[in-house]
């Protein structure tokens, strides 16, 4: 059982906007029946391309019916240049959050209300034109270089949950990873893991960590004010020191282990054992 | 937390697991407070718990047609299919082919997609197509077999659609193969007479809480005389073919849950058929654009799995769940995964009516009132659900 939010029970059972507007001035259709969801866009503007009116209909669960109602409630009032500034994030957000698997109904809401726009205008998506490479879906390389940017995404699971790509036979998620490599430009999380070796050199641990330390535990300290430093490697024992707000926090044995150690072990042995340096 | 009540629900979903028997609990609860003894201990405090497992033995035996040393208790249908498959391969580490189909249930699926890794030897899998009815093929079946096959392992009865396999003819072929056989009969067992004296099954799976006793359950025969490597090797226990200590409430459970299922079987068949076919009828009629899935005779008395075309079994489930009816659905959606039930399109059946099919199994707690509950309730909720889908058009 999905765990949907009562923002998201609310707009799957009373849904608004259901329907289709008559000689609308912008249409937007995207999904099909075989992949299981499915919606239609349908919007009217003002002179001064403001969206007046919106309507839509979908085909597909709880949350794809739920970010087509809650779509059409946000865009009414905007104009056309804020209306293509929505992304998938702020509709998933207006919903109080979807489960990760489900975060592709959201991206749905924005493609369909880019598509729209562009009917409105007379112009012709740049999306369509990409190279189609997850086959079972219909979804282009462009796609996926948007998807992977705009939500910060960094393994191929999550290019699956925000795309559907690479859900159906599997066969484009070495072509998925490649893409992933190209766009962030840094070795992405789920092919860390697979390359993970069984024993190490010190030296090859040293620069494992420190690439860990920085692309994944750093910047989240550092929303904190904190910081962390590797002081030096013993074996399978990390010596780290902790800095800026972490130092006088109360909290920092706990981070110490529940999150730098756990993210290491993931990522690079899972032997490690992480010690602050005295 | 446990705000969805037991006498509220209108329960249509016991291929996924049944209600346990009340006197199933009766049965059960002295093994879970006073008589904690170890059936496998020298006094008469554990020795007299031994007997009550021993009894259990004689009861699910007595279901299949087997003797009670053929019978060994697991964790559950997952753990026993595991066993034999794995069992058949270490006996015979020169044969590295499996023959299974293609709608088998994710335990047997996943197991046989996964056997390379797992054993780390090559192995050869074929799966047997099925026809859009979901029945089997018996010629391409013939073919698939041959003298590099460990083992067939093909289920008796399909857990979605409720389609039944001839496991009886598929057995004997096997056998003037010279081939060991395995069935997973987790929802044939305790609905379908099954006599195993008469067969040439080799292997058994199945799981007490598909009839009516409680989860973490499960059994495994084993034909007399069939070469066994246990899969869980530990103390002695059900003579060394499964070590672990017995989970003695849940097998004394399934023992009385065996006996319940034989005693009343014919009657409650026709019982359940009876609601079934009411439901079946009356949805098929009352929705236009409905399909049934898979053969119309060859199956449970207590499934129906529907397709309602140009909407998502998802969002019909969560429809359901407002009124308190429970089922399944074959959707992509519900599975977390982004494809349809593999079962149904391995049918054949088309994406426009995968993505919308509904699984109805029922159990002997069913009503007639239960079931013209959810006929009044089904067609608007289909209908609410299509006038809002791109796709349908009215005419």
């Amino acid at each position: 059982m999905w765990e949907y939010t009562n923002k998201v029970q609310q707009h799957f059972l009373h849904p608004k906007n259901v329907g289709e507007i008559e000689n609308a001035d912008g249409t937007g259709e995207v999904g099909s029946l075989a992949c299981g969801d499915a919606l239609k866009l349908t919007i009217k503007v003002d002179g001064n391309e403001v969206i007046t009116d919106a309507k839509f209909k979908t085909f597909g669960c709880a949350s794809a019916i739920a970010s087509s109602s809650v779509l059409t409630e946000m865009i009414v009032g905007m104009t056309l240049d804020e209306a293509a500034k929505v992304t998938n994030e702020d509709i998933a957000e207006r919903l109080g959050g979807l489960p990760k698997e489900k975060m592709h109904c959201s991206v749905m809401g924005r493609e369909a209300l880019e598509a729209a726009i562009a009917d409105c205008r007379g112009v012709i998506l740049p999306m369509a034109e990409g190279e189609v490479v997850c086959e079972c879906f219909g979804v282009t390389d462009l796609e996926v270089i948007r998807a992977i940017n705009e939500s910060s995404l960094r393994s191929v699971e999550e290019i699956t949950n925000f795309t559907k790509a690479g859900g159906g036979c599997g066969k484009c998620e070495d072509r998925l990873r490649e893409i992933l490599i190209a766009t962030v430009q840094v070795v992405p999380v789920d092919q860390l893991q697979q390359e993970k070796p069984k024993r190490m050199t010190t030296l090859q641990k040293i620069k494992k960590i420190e690439e860990a330390l920085e692309r994944e535990i750093r910047p989240g300290l550092r929303k904190d004010g904190g910081d962390i430093e590797l002081v030096d490697v013993d074996g399978d024992f990390v010596l780290v020191s902790l800095r800026g707000a972490c130092t006088s926090c109360t909290k920092s044995q706990t981070t110490l282990k529940e999150y730098v150690e756990r993210k290491l072990r993931e990522l690079v042995l899972d032997t490690l054992i992480v010690e602050e340096a005295k | 937390m446990m705000d969805c009540r037991p006498e509220q629900v209108v329960y249509m979903d016991n291929n996924a697991t049944t209600r346990v028997a009340p006197e199933v609990v009766e049965a059960m609860t002295p093994f879970l407070s006073d008589f904690y003894g170890n059936p496998s201990s020298m006094h008469r405090f554990g020795g007299q718990v031994g007997a009550a497992v021993r009894k259990a033995r004689e009861q699910v035996a007595g279901l299949l047609g087997a003797e009670p040393e053929e019978i060994t208790f697991t964790s559950c249908g997952t753990e026993s299919d595991s066993t034999a498959i794995l069992s058949a391969l270490q006996s015979f580490p020169d044969k590295r082919h499996v023959v299974t189909t293609r709608v088998e249930h994710p335990a047997i699926k996943n197991l046989c997609e996964g056997l390379d890794s797992l054993t780390g030897h090559k192995h050869r899998v074929t799966r047997l197509p099925v026809a859009d009815d979901g029945t089997l093929d018996l010629e391409k079946y013939r073919e698939a077999l041959s003298d590099d096959t460990a083992i067939v392992s093909v289920m008796w009865a399909n857990n979605e659609t409720g389609v039944i396999f001839p496991i009886a003819e598929m057995a004997r072929i096997a056998h003037e193969h010279g081939i060991l056989f395995h069935t997973d009969a987790v929802q044939a067992v305790g609905k379908i007479p099954i006599d195993l004296n008469k067969l040439d099954v080799d292997f058994l799976s199945l799981s007490g809480h598909k009839l009516h006793a409680a989860k973490g359950v499960g059994a495994l025969y084993v034909r007399r005389g069939t070469p066994f490597v246990p899969f869980l090797t530990g103390g002695h226990q059900e003579r060394g073919r499964r070590g672990g200590t017995e989970n003695v409430a849940s097998i004394v459970g399934l023992g009385v849950a065996c006996e319940l299922a034989g005693a009343n079987m014919e009657e409650e068949n026709n019982t359940v058929r009876k609601l079934r076919d009411r439901l079946e009828e009356g949805l098929l009629k009352a929705v236009p654009k409905s399909m049934l899935n898979g053969h119309k005779t060859d199956r449970l008395p207590n499934t129906t799995n529907i397709s309602f075309e140009y909407v998502e079994g998802e969002a019909i489930l969560l429809h359901m769940d407002r009124y308190n009816i429970c089922a399944s659905s074959g959707s992509a959606c519900t599975s977390g995964s982004l494809e349809p039930s593999h079962v149904l399109r391995a049918m054949g059946v088309p994406f426009t009516a995968a993505h919308g099919s509904i699984r109805y199994s029922l159990s002997t707690y069913n009503t007639e009132e239960e079931v013209d509950f959810v006929l009044e309730k089904m067609p608007p909720i289909i209908a609410e659900l299509r006038a809002m889908s791109p796709f349908w058009k009215e005419d």
